[in-house]
């Protein structure tokens, strides 16, 4: 089959390839492997922000310290006045800087510093205060983050120190917009990763399952391909290719044993029918012993029919019979077969009706379908009562191209639909009706050849028998 | 008539002589094909039996090189190989008729029979009469005694082929074969509905019967 021509069938086609490669086990385990990367891409990218972040927090706490200490110094050595001087003398020295000063009196009223007032926040466990500040310098309106330690000085005094944190804020969103970029890029390249890996491995499965199919339609000569680079799907396609020239080697066999039995047996089965014939000539015309002798010969013509019945759907199995295949018109072969059959229906008082809207293309083997069709037809009017409306339709809905049989008769119980195309199968209230048993699987056999599919449906009451068949503009 | 039966089973090839000669064949008898196929290019037979499968030359190498050589003789091949392109490739080779073994030798008479008369009728023919029956194949009609029947074109095309082989068996494959132009296997007699049905109309009012049945091979229509 080549690749459907149309838009929609070729949207179809991709839409089922993304459904395969989402159903795929390889991309199951690469989601799976996906999320254990983000899991440990969230680790590893976590830590490092603990530890940027943190070195940078610890950083500012060791300056804010070192000055407190500093400061606490000074005033120790120099009193009040030392202080108050060498901390305006700092804030002057860079107005705009990142440090923040504060000296306030037990009423809490600013002496000295750059900060208007004392915060109303509290401060946490370890004695830090965080704070809106004021901007100072250009962006004047702007309120910063700030982090600030209070030092208690004797006479109820306190002084607060702190640092602008707006630069420390500012890295760390850059750390943490990195890290979900990280993280995001990440998950996406894994993601993509596996679509192809899985797309790859799903191709090759695809290719062994296809070969499977075909396999199982009857062509056992066909193999797996190799890739070539012996990884293990060229090992997995070297062990399937030796089991299968192992089972085409034991059908071949089997095959080569049926025929020598068909060999053996058919011979002196029609020695024995001619001898009988030519015995039977030799009689007196109106005797018995005539009639007996061709009654004898009727029966082994039987069982050479059985014989020659089970020879040609064992041929047919074996799948490689195409030669005789030629597009041909189903609609004309079932209005050929109606016209054979509607006399032997109308003896029995059946009515056979075909209906099929125009011709319908398959390639196939001419004979054979008749053959196979012959057979169902054959078994509607047996089955079917006196009276019974057969009903013979070919149709097309462009992918498929269907025939159907449908009969008045008993049916086939859900539960036996499977059996009754086994060699020799026939239903316990059918063994009165002559027959073979053979019928049914001389047409699977022959649906099989064509890549055909047949149904069992009810067709209340009776069978409906139909074969899907590929037509001509898809094979 | 003077047949060449070139068949490698002894047996088989015992019987076919025997039974051909009882029905008035003169029969010359080859085993293998290198010998089957200097007589068949020495002698002048009437029709080949020639088996498909064969030691030194096979059947369908005969038949190729005696066509291949401008000789004529109808061939009639027999073959345990039954598949639709066993049967192809057999008539391409340049066999007139194809029977699978296991066959009736009433099957074989028959078409034997119609091989023979095949190489004397090869002008085309526009009327066939049989006593009273007269066909027109320009005009697609049918008279008998006078009286105009009306046949539809698959009976047209039945009765034709009986015509053609008046007073010869023609079994009920050679019918499907050359009426209905399938080569299967019916599981009933679907053939003697249909010849009913003729008989209804060319033999049930006029008298004698025409259109015989010939028990265990298969019909004829001959005058009286």
């Amino acid at each position: 089959m080549t690749a459907p021509a149309h838009p929609a069938g070729a949207w179809t086609g991709l839409r089922a390839r993304a459904v395969g490669i989402l159903r795929s086990s390889t991309f199951r385990f690469a989601l799976l492997y996906v999320l254990l990367i983000g899991v440990s891409v969230v680790i590893l990218l976590g830590f490092i922000y603990w530890s940027t972040a943190g070195y940078m927090d610890r950083q500012t706490a060791a300056t804010i310290q070192a000055e407190i200490q500093g400061l606490a110094e000074q005033y120790r050595r120099r009193g009040l006045s030392g202080l108050t001087s060498l901390i305006s003398e700092r804030v002057a020295r860079d107005p705009a800087g990142a440090s923040v000063y504060l000296l306030v009196d037990e009423d809490l009223d600013p002496i000295v510093g750059n900060l208007d007032r004392w915060p109303t926040e509290f401060p946490d466990a370890d004695g830090w205060i965080g704070f809106r500040l004021r901007a100072r310098g250009p962006d004047r309106n702007d309120e910063h983050e700030a982090r600030a330690q209070v030092f208690r000085l004797r006479g109820g005094l306190r002084l607060l120190v702190g640092r602008d944190v707006r630069d420390l804020e500012a890295t760390r969103a850059l750390i943490q917009d990195a890290l979900a970029w990280g993280l995001a890029i990440t998950a996406a390249l894994a993601l993509l990763g596996s679509w192809l890996m899985s797309a790859s491995l799903v191709r090759r499965l695809e290719s062994i399952n296809q070969i499977s199919r075909e396999i199982m339609e009857g062509d056992l000569s066909r193999r797996i391909p190799l890739s070539g680079s012996g990884d293990d799907f060229d090992q997995l396609a070297v062990s399937l290719n030796r089991m299968l020239e192992r089972i085409e080697a034991l059908m071949a066999g089997v095959r080569q044993v049926s025929d020598n039995i068909a060999h053996d047996m058919r011979t002196p089965l029609t020695r024995l029918r001619n001898k009988l014939e030519l015995l039977g000539a030799e009689l007196p015309a109106t005797g018995a012993a005539r009639t007996l002798a061709e009654e004898t010969v009727a029966d082994a013509e039987e069982m050479l029919a059985t014989f020659n019945a089970l020879l040609r759907i064992a041929r047919l199995e074996s799948g490689s019979r195409r030669a005789a295949f030629a597009p041909l018109d189903l609609a004309a072969l079932a209005e050929d077969l109606v016209e054979l059959y509607e006399p032997v229906a109308a003896e029995r008082g059946q009515h056979l009706r075909l209906s099929a809207a125009g011709p319908v293309c398959v390639v196939g083997d001419r004979d054979l379908l008749f053959q196979a069709l012959a057979n169902l037809v054959d078994n509607a009017i047996k089955y079917s009562p006196p009276g019974g409306e057969l009903r013979l339709s070919v149709g097309s809905d462009g992918r498929r191209a269907r025939v159907l049989v449908a009969d008045r008769g008993p049916g086939i119980p859900v539960d036996l639909r499977d059996k009754v195309f086994r060699r020799f199968f026939r239903a316990d209230d059918s063994r009165s009706t002559p027959g073979s048993g053979l019928g049914l699987s001389l047409v699977q056999a022959v649906a099989q050849l064509h890549r055909a599919r047949i149904e069992l449906t009810d067709n209340h009451p009776g069978l409906r028998v139909t074969l899907w068949l590929v037509p001509c503009q898809h094979q | 008539m003077r047949i060449l039966l070139i068949e490698d089973d002894r047996q088989m090839a015992d019987y076919l002589r025997k039974a051909l000669t009882e029905v008035g064949a003169l029969v010359d008898h080859a085993a293998d094909g290198r010998e089957g196929l200097l007589l068949a290019a020495g002698g002048d037979f009437d029709v080949l039996i020639v088996d498909r499968m064969l030691p030194g030359l096979d059947g369908l190498g005969i038949v190729r090189t005696l066509r291949a050589s401008g000789n004529r003789t109808p061939v009639l091949f027999l073959s345990a190989l039954g598949e639709v392109d066993d049967r192809v490739e057999g008539l391409r080779a340049g066999g007139d008729d194809y029977l699978i073994k296991p066959f009736a030798f009433s099957e074989l008479h028959a078409r034997v029979e119609a091989l023979l008369r095949r190489g004397v009728a090869d002008a085309p023919e526009t009327r066939l009469r049989v006593a009273d029956l007269e066909m027109d194949l320009l005009k697609r009609e049918v008279v008998r005694a006078g009286r105009a029947i009306q046949l539809q074109p698959r009976e047209f095309r039945l009765l034709e082929c009986l015509m053609r082989h008046a007073g010869q068996v023609v079994t009920r494959t050679m019918l499907l074969e050359q009426v209905w132009d399938y080569h299967f296997d019916p599981q009933t007699n679907v053939i003697d509905v249909h010849i009913s049905r003729l008989r209804a109309k060319i033999d049930k009012d006029f008298d004698p019967p025409l259109l015989q049945t010939v028990r265990g091979a298969g019909y004829m229509i001959r005058a009286g």
